[in-house]
């Protein structure tokens, strides 16, 4: 269970990028943010484990609040958020195996780390999530040497051997080409119901949001103005997340993104 | 149509573009003639030059290779010197350039001290450094090895430095994002990045450090330096000759090696 | 959600696969490397008692430095002007020197026997360190700045003959073979289809090598080669610490200086 309540969050003197927003992501679900680019899609999940401080609100997963936590606090909370991310972010010049185990940094000693001494069952479970995404027999491949649909999965694995209790993807599938794109999402989906996850995911395909989500949210200028279910978007809620009356500075990031939505 | 032939005239460059070439040329030629016209030179000693190094040639040939034995450990201990030094400064130059990169270096103050070591090091020449040590430690290999690893730490430092600069910042934000320690990120998505300039360099520093090694011994410093100045006291030019070729022989050697390690590692 | 990994027969194993595949190598190298190391180590002959006075001759050292004396500032500045003439005239030397030794190493341009005698002089030129050429120099023709020019000169040619080899080898041949169909020279050839391809990278050169004679004539000085280092060879051989540690630190802002300059008019350039 995940609730957010009254975060803002603002870059220097400027105007908040989340204004006073409020969510709340029961377990078990999976949830897509929509949203113009700048709309604070992202800068909403990267709120949640902290890659990005909040200036004032609260988080809350699991009865633990987040946005208090100090040094240490804070990484035991990370190791129990799976991220996954548009660009990937894998080690390129690791084997899939280590950037799968990464996700076992936060558990393991520093000593096995640097030698790449992995405990039996955490190479174990990475074997059995690689089968699960059908990336097992690249395990001593190099990240780099692999398709963008694959590394995406090297990416889902990571996250997985977190062994988290929220899952966010930030734009997934916007480096993937359509095809690809749409087997992560299938993938998300399933994992998702499989192991019993929260999941949030921002993207910009609004067509696969409805297809693979059982829940939509969308954001403009830092907040939530729909909220519902895939049947309940049509064009007017449309309309208002992506162009509607327009907070002038933003106007142009709207308008471009509002041609994604199309495809 | 009433266009002139004058009109026409072609020319390379604009006017403005011939007065820079000129104002260029001018003043090339006017800090020749200055250096030319005021330099301390004797010039009957520079008419005599060519005959004065014709004659060193003909003394040094043919080369005496009656010492053989004593250039090749002198040779050896030449290489020693080069990879001791270049290894301890290898090791020496990480922390510095962990703390002269914008990135990692933990505040504004270690980022100052790691930017004051990597400038002392690398303005003061390996040559500058062996005096001091020598002064310091007298005579011999140490003196030569430490001011090698002085030299090389500045290089290494700034060159790695640099290469953590450049490194992608995404899979360091991914791993934060696990809960990993800080040296655990470092040790997963920094060193990861870095390593290949780290041996690329290396690497370039150790084969510019065989080169130095060879004149250390001119300031007492320890190789080959010892013996050829040495010889060169002694007027023994035959056996200069021989040194010389050994130095060319070791630096190919060196250079070769140096190529080959570069591609195998890389 | 590790309850519902279900427990394999037998857990599969992982281990990274090592740099070097073959066992035997990739342990004969690092045991190779480790008895390298320690018999290195042991070759060298320390003298202990000396080291250990080291520290306190250091204190003394440093001690004779602080603070540096700039009273002497003419014999200073004659020094660096004389350094700074040496730079000026070896790179100048070096540079009209290096050009037709850049086009005989040019295996596109030169014929074979040409071509070997090229690269000949570079290697020679590259393998000696400038101050084994300087003290060969100041032996033949003397102390003085004219060592240090000559020094200078096989320096610039060492570098710049080679870089500019390189360049040459890389041209657009293309441009060359439209001229020659058209009945010109091999001279013109030369001028209108090589030189301008080249002389972007010569300039950025010779700026490059103006800075490192610079450099380079603090060093040749040391064994006597002018200029700046004579200078610093001399007070430190009377021990005047104090000029000599003035001497050092206007090196490196000089250094510092005409890094900064060359850089920037590199930059410029390119």
């Amino acid at each position: 269970m995940l609730r957010i309540s009254r975060l803002v969050k603002r870059y220097g003197n400027g105007e908040p990028v989340l204004k006073d927003l409020d969510l709340e992501v029961p377990g078990e679900s999976v949830v897509s943010i929509i949203g113009a680019s700048g709309a604070g899609k992202s800068t909403l999940l990267r709120c949640i484990n902290r890659l990005v401080e909040p200036t004032s609100g609260s988080i809350v997963l699991n009865d633990m609040e987040l946005t208090t936590l100090k040094r240490d606090g804070l990484r035991k909370a990370r190791r129990r958020i799976g991220m996954i991310f548009q660009g990937f972010n894998l080690v390129d010049r690791l084997t899939v195996m280590e950037n799968v185990q990464c996700g076992r940094l936060g558990y393991i000693p520093y000593w096995r780390a640097a030698l790449r001494r992995y405990p039996a069952e955490d190479i174990e479970r990475a074997f059995q999530l690689m089968e699960r995404v059908g990336i097992a027999h690249y395990a001593n491949k190099r990240a780099d040497e692999l398709s963008g649909g694959e590394r995406q999965r090297v990416g889902v694995v990571r996250a997985l051997m977190q062994d988290p209790d929220i899952l966010l993807a930030d734009e997934p599938t916007a480096s993937l080409d359509p095809v690809t794109s749409r087997q992560i999402m299938e993938l998300l989906q399933r994992l998702a119901s499989e192991l019993h996850l929260p999941v949030l995911i921002n993207i910009h395909n609004v067509s696969e949001a409805k297809e693979f989500t059982q829940r939509i949210v969308g954001m403009r200028f830092g907040r939530i103005i729909f909220d519902g279910k895939p049947g309940d978007l049509d064009q007017d809620a449309m309309d208002s997340v992506y162009s509607g009356t327009s907070e002038d500075q933003e106007a142009p990031a709207a308008a471009s993104s509002t041609d994604k939505v199309a495809t | 149509m009433k266009e002139s032939i004058a009109d026409r005239a072609w020319s390379r460059h604009t006017r403005r573009q011939r007065w820079g070439r000129l104002a260029g040329m001018l003043f090339i030629a006017a800090a020749a003639a200055w250096s030319l016209t005021t330099i301390d030179i004797i010039w009957p000693w520079v008419w005599d030059a060519p005959a004065q190094i014709g004659d060193l040639f003909k003394r040094m040939v043919p080369p005496d290779v009656s010492a053989i034995s004593a250039i090749t450990w002198a040779l050896i201990e030449t290489l020693n010197i080069a990879t001791i030094a270049t290894f301890f400064a290898v090791f020496l130059s990480l922390p510095v350039a962990y703390i002269s990169a914008q990135n990692t270096t933990p505040n504004r103050a270690t980022l100052w001290l790691g930017r004051f070591i990597l400038v002392s090091s690398r303005s003061v020449n390996t040559l500058i450094w062996a005096l001091l040590f020598v002064a310091i430690f007298g005579p011999g290999v140490l003196a030569g090895i430490v001011a090698i690893m002085f030299r090389s730490l500045g290089f290494l430092g700034k060159l790695i430095g640099e290469a953590i600069e450049e490194i992608d910042r995404r899979p360091v934000e991914a791993l934060e994002a696990t809960g990993a320690s800080r040296a655990k990120v470092i040790l997963y998505a920094i060193v990861p990045q870095v390593v290949p300039t780290f041996f690329a360099v290396s690497i370039l520093r150790w084969d510019i450090n065989l080169r130095e090694s060879t004149v250390l011994g001119l300031v007492g410093a320890g190789g080959i330096g010892v013996i050829l100045q040495g010889a060169i006291d002694m007027l023994d030019w035959r056996t200069v000759a021989t040194i010389l070729l050994a130095i060319i022989v070791l630096v190919i050697a060196g250079e070769a090696l140096a190529a080959w390690l570069r591609k195998k590692v890389i | 959600m590790s309850s519902d990994s279900t427990p394999a027969a037998t857990p599969r194993q992982w281990r990274k696969a090592p740099f070097i595949a073959n066992p035997w190598l990739r342990w004969g190298l690092l045991i190779g490397f480790v008895i390298y190391a320690a018999w290195a180590i042991t070759t060298l002959p320390f003298d202990w008692a000396r080291i250990s006075q080291g520290m306190e001759r250091a204190a003394r050292i440093f001690g004779g430095a602080f603070p540096p004396n700039f009273d002497r500032g003419g014999l200073l500045l004659k020094g660096f002007l004389e350094s700074l003439q040496i730079a000026i005239l070896a790179t100048l030397l070096g540079l009209a020197l290096s050009v037709p030794i850049a086009f005989m190493a040019a295996r596109n341009i030169a014929a074979l026997p040409v071509y070997l005698l090229g690269r000949i002089l570079i290697i020679v030129a590259r393998s000696f360190h400038p101050v084994i050429v300087a003290i060969l120099f100041v032996k033949a023709v003397g102390f003085g700045p004219v060592a240090g020019i000559l020094t200078l000169t096989i320096y610039s040619i060492g570098f710049v003959a080679k870089m500019l080899a390189e360049r040459i080898e890389e041209i657009d041949w293309g441009q060359v073979e439209a001229l020659r169909s058209t009945g010109t020279g091999s001279f013109t050839v030369l001028q209108f289809g090589v030189l301008p391809q080249i002389m972007p990278r010569q300039i950025g050169l010779s700026i490059y090598q103006l800075d490192s004679n610079l450099r380079a004539s603090a060093v040749v000085g040391i064994v006597g080669a002018g200029g700046i280092g004579s200078t610093l060879m001399n007070a430190f051989g009377r021990y005047d610490y104090d000029f000599a540690l003035a001497i050092t630190l206007v090196i490196i802002a000089v250094i510092l200086v005409s890094e900064a300059i060359s850089g920037r008019i590199r930059k410029n350039l390119w």
